[in-house]
């Protein structure tokens, strides 16, 4: 009984820990022609090395953190970009190729290419043998 | 084309939208200039004892091509983002288009308390950053007592 308590409470952290705090929607556009979808998303603020763009399963996640040199004992007046972190996450179709994702990361917009999964191509089926 | 459903597909667009307008019908005399946000670029304004701080999260923009002007105390920052999207390309399909395209203007009033000839501003990872600082006089200054 504790031990299933223990194991959900620590499902729970870990889950929260992955999910995080609240972060901003970055818009994106999504055009998809014959060879792959292309993503543009608009991540102002956030450096090369803050930026993560993950594959988990079918579930592509783009995230980023803000960083703004801020002068010490600075005092807001106005923010429209309230939070410090962008983060988004789409669905993937299986006919999207995963591994071949290409990425680029300028001035604060990410290219995302996602190319299709070249079907004719002859694949090879390994035969365990037990 | 876009058939609404009962349930909006996206709730948070829709929220946002009945926020406005409850802001709008709520706010009896707003700003002359309107309400700030939804606006490109979106502004963030911060003061220190010796400067007003702007950041303007304008990404993708070639800085050659960003126009920050000062007259009579108004900062307007203006310029011009091409899109992304496909022109002419027949077989693509547009998925999702949310991010802005075209020419912008946003205007700040600034304090009086400012020298408008000691701004300087950079850009940096998608972000404008200006640097207003105040007028000497207005500065800070610890008065010694004789």
């Amino acid at each position: 009984m504790t031990t299933a308590l223990e194991k959900t409470s620590a499902n729970a952290s870990q889950a929260a820990s992955r999910e995080e705090a609240a972060a901003l929607l970055p818009p994106v556009d999504v055009v998809e022609n014959a060879a792959g979808i292309t993503l543009f998303a608009d991540l102002p603020g956030v450096p090369k090395e803050k930026l993560v763009v993950e594959v988990e399963g079918d579930t592509l996640t783009i995230a980023g953190e803000v960083q703004l040199d801020l002068p010490a004992g600075i005092e807001s007046q106005h923010a429209e970009v309230s939070l410090p972190r962008y983060r988004r996450a789409f669905t993937l179709s299986k006919e999207l190729d995963r591994e071949k994702i290409s990425a680029e990361f300028n001035h604060g917009v990410l290219k995302l290419i996602i190319p299709k999964v070249a079907f004719a191509q002859p694949r090879k089926i390994g035969i365990r043998i037990e | 084309m876009f058939y609404r459903s009962l349930f909006p597909r996206d709730l948070f667009a829709e929220l946002d939208r009945l926020q406005r307008s409850i802001e709008q019908a709520l706010d009896l005399s707003p700003s002359i200039r309107g309400s700030f946000r939804g606006g490109f670029p979106a502004l963030n304004v911060g003061t220190t004892p010796q400067a007003v701080e702007i950041y303007a999260f304008a990404p993708g923009i070639d800085p050659a091509k960003l126009d920050v002007e000062i007259e009579k105390g108004v900062l307007t920052i203006a310029g011009e983002r091409s899109s992304s999207l496909p022109t002419d390309d027949e077989k693509a399909t547009v998925h999702m288009a949310e991010r802005f395209a075209g020419r912008f203007r946003r205007v700040i009033t600034l304090p009086d308390d400012v020298d408008t000839q000691a701004v300087s501003a950079k850009y940096r990872h998608g972000v404008l950053h200006i640097h207003v600082p105040r007028k000497e006089a207005a500065m800070p200054r610890r008065i010694s007592i004789e």
